[in-house]
């Protein structure tokens, strides 16, 4: 199961940086949110993958069974899936105000902070 | 980590409650997110946020000296949330390297805000300034006294979504342009460090940085640590605005109103080299070793870049954010030479960072305010107008540059003189550099903005206490630690040391002895 899910995770990281490395915003905003599922699927393979004990302690024991699935990494990955939407709705929201603000989603032409030909310091009184 | 059925395990479990005491290890974060709470109610009373925001971060600065003055005390102090026990419960562990960060933040902060009564209008408080501004010290606060690493990253992205909030203030088309940048790249940096985490925690089956702290030794041939502490490196590198993945920060942190680019200057690349130093100096001594020389050299490379960058400017707003990136070259310097006299230099130069950065930012908004404009090739005659204005501006300036009898030199001395002692000469080289260079730079920024002229007649506002007051209290700071290094350069030493050796760390964690 690990292998396989390796792959997986692999192949959302090359489609993220594949989309990160794109000059459109919006794009790049497609690629967080994939590079972000590709994080919490990495944090799932990290934690051991069964699915055949439930992380639930029976009755008449104090631990849990041998074998059992981790609860942790997905404890890990619910507060990571909250974060990781939460951003994205606000750059989403972002990039749709600076499409509207500034005219382009062309991160080449967004030099509104940076312009391009900047005067020159002072060399003398 | 699933027990063999039948262990017990009731030895993880916590049967006392709290003592009283070790509440005051959380109590920064619960303070700043309950005032913030609190902000929110009331945010159809805009005018009581201001007085809360300044008397809540005056207590905050008492609650982290009183935390400080604990440690240096009783050395590390834990505290366990919930009943489980670490490693598998989540634990809050302030040393004494994160006490003294807390506290240098709590008072750039209360600077900050104190600055912020005449800068933030009232518009700017109806967006919520002073909310934004607690919840940014919940966050900040947090990633200093964490014990957890996935804590860690937690309260990266809860100062971030902050430091969002704040930059957007205004909603000016170079704001969105500067936060679009922003944004992005510190999320993708954040990113970074949950794919870190999530190897280490398939590596190590645990969170705990004192767990981990532990457990490092014996798994050093087993897992591949050293490509762990690269990609943390990488991570914590894009906070703090390393060379060569810095450029966001040139781009954002001259358009938020100037009090809101003090404090991101202050506050959040110290962040990221806190967590540097956390996680390269404490948990991965051995690879930290491994990877010196390329953490020496993009050091060095950032302190060069950085000034270089600060002479190219115009905007004195962007010249600063170029300092700001040839100051993290400094601490990244003390990283890479790694011995207790380097993090050492390392963690003073931070803490004089937070709060020379701070003092900068107001300051250039100070003589903006007076002078009308950021350009240099603007400004004139300050000097002649304002003469105590422009005393305080030239100790900063010194200060800046690592120059005696000011608090940059004695960081700038221990880290020349660490790098020299491993015969790293071309770091110290590069670091002596820098520091020429930002000294030109500041002295075009005196000479011009200072003793010219005045191009366009100075305004004759008056600069309220609001204003004066911080300025001054920093340059004091400043200047006292300047003259008087003995306290704070102790402290620094110690804190290295329990870095270096966090045997200290891991009792107050593991009180009984380390589970297996």
């Amino acid at each position: 199961m690990e292998p396989l899910f390796a792959i997986l995770v692999g192949l959302f990281f090359f489609a993220a940086v594949y989309l990160l490395l794109s000059k459109f915003s919006i794009r790049i905003m497609l690629g967080i949110a994939i590079l972000g599922n590709a994080v919490n699927l990495l944090l799932f393979t990290a934690g051991r993958l069964t699915r055949e004990v439930p992380p639930i302690i029976p009755a008449d024991l104090d631990a849990l069974p041998a074998g059992a699935a981790n609860p942790l990494p997905q404890a890990l990955i619910l507060t990571a899936i909250v974060i990781s939407f939460s951003f994205l709705a606000f750059l989403l929201v972002l990039t749709y105000r600076a499409y509207q603000d500034i005219g382009t989603d062309n991160t080449d032409e967004m030099r509104v902070a940076e312009p391009d030909d900047p005067p020159l310091p002072p060399v003398g009184y | 980590m699933a027990a063999p059925i039948g262990t017990d395990l009731s030895a993880a479990l916590l049967t006392a409650p709290v003592p009283a005491s070790d509440w005051l290890v959380i109590l920064p974060v619960v303070h700043c997110i309950m005032l913030g709470a609190l902000m929110l109610m009331l945010r159809a009373h805009v005018r009581l946020h201001a007085v809360i925001a300044v008397l809540g971060l005056a207590a905050l600065v008492v609650i982290d000296a009183v935390l400080l003055k604990r440690v240096m005390d009783d050395g590390p102090v834990t505290m366990v949330m919930g009943r489980w026990l670490p490693p598998f419960g989540i634990a809050f562990t302030v040393d004494l390297f994160g006490a003294l960060m807390a506290l240098a933040a709590a008072i750039a902060a209360l600077a900050g805000s104190l600055y912020a009564l005449t800068d933030i209008d009232a518009g700017g408080r109806r967006f919520g300034f002073f909310p934004f501004l607690m919840l940014l010290m919940a966050g900040v606060s947090g990633a200093f006294l964490t014990g957890d690493i996935f804590n860690l990253y937690v309260w990266f992205e809860v100062l971030l979504i902050s430091s969002f909030g704040l930059l957007i203030l205004g909603s000016e088309r170079e704001q969105i342009d500067g936060a679009m940048k922003y944004a992005v790249l510190n999320l993708i940096g954040t990113t970074l460090f949950l794919i870190a985490v999530g190897y280490l925690y398939a590596i190590f089956g645990t969170l705990n940085m004192a767990d981990i702290a532990l457990k490092a030794a014996g798994l050093r041939d087993a897992a591949p640590l050293v490509t762990l502490a690269a990609l943390f490196l990488l991570a914590f590198a894009m906070k703090a605005a390393v060379f060569p993945v810095n450029f966001w920060l040139p781009a954002s942190y001259h358009t938020p109103r100037i009090v809101v680019s003090a404090l991101f200057a202050g506050l959040l690349t110290k962040v990221g080299i806190y967590a540097l130093i956390r996680v390269m100096v404490m948990l991965l001594p051995v690879e930290r070793e491994a990877l010196s020389l390329m953490i020496a050299l993009v050091g060095a490379a950032t302190v060069i870049i950085g000034a270089l960058g600060a002479l190219a400017q115009t905007d004195i707003r962007r010249m600063l954010g170029y300092v700001i990136i040839s100051g993290i070259g400094n601490m990244l310097a003390g990283i890479a030479v790694g011995t207790p006299d380097g993090v050492s230099g390392s963690v003073f130069y931070a803490l004089h960072s937070v709060v020379l950065m701070m003092a900068l930012y107001l300051l250039a908004g100070q003589a903006a305010c007076l002078g009308g404009s950021f350009q240099i090739g603007a400004l004139g005659g300050l000097y002649r107008e304002r003469g105590w204005f422009a005393a305080v501006s030239l100790i900063l300036f010194l200060a800046a540059c690592g120059l005696p009898p000011f608090s940059g030199f004695w960081p700038k001395v221990i880290l020349v003189k660490a790098s020299l002692d491993i015969g790293a000469w071309w770091l110290a080289a590069a670091l002596l550099t820098g520091g020429f260079l930002t000294t030109i730079c500041f002295g075009r920024v005196f000479l011009l903005a200072y003793w010219r002229p005045a191009q366009a007649p100075v305004k004759a506002v008056a600069i309220g206490w609001q204003s004066a007051l911080p300025l001054l209290a920093l340059t004091g700071l400043v200047t006292g630690f300047g003259i008087l290094p003995e306290p704070l350069l102790s402290l620094a030493q110690a804190a290295a040391g329990s870095l270096a050796d966090p045997a200290a760390y891991i009792h107050s964690v593991f009180p009984e002895g380390a589970p297996n």
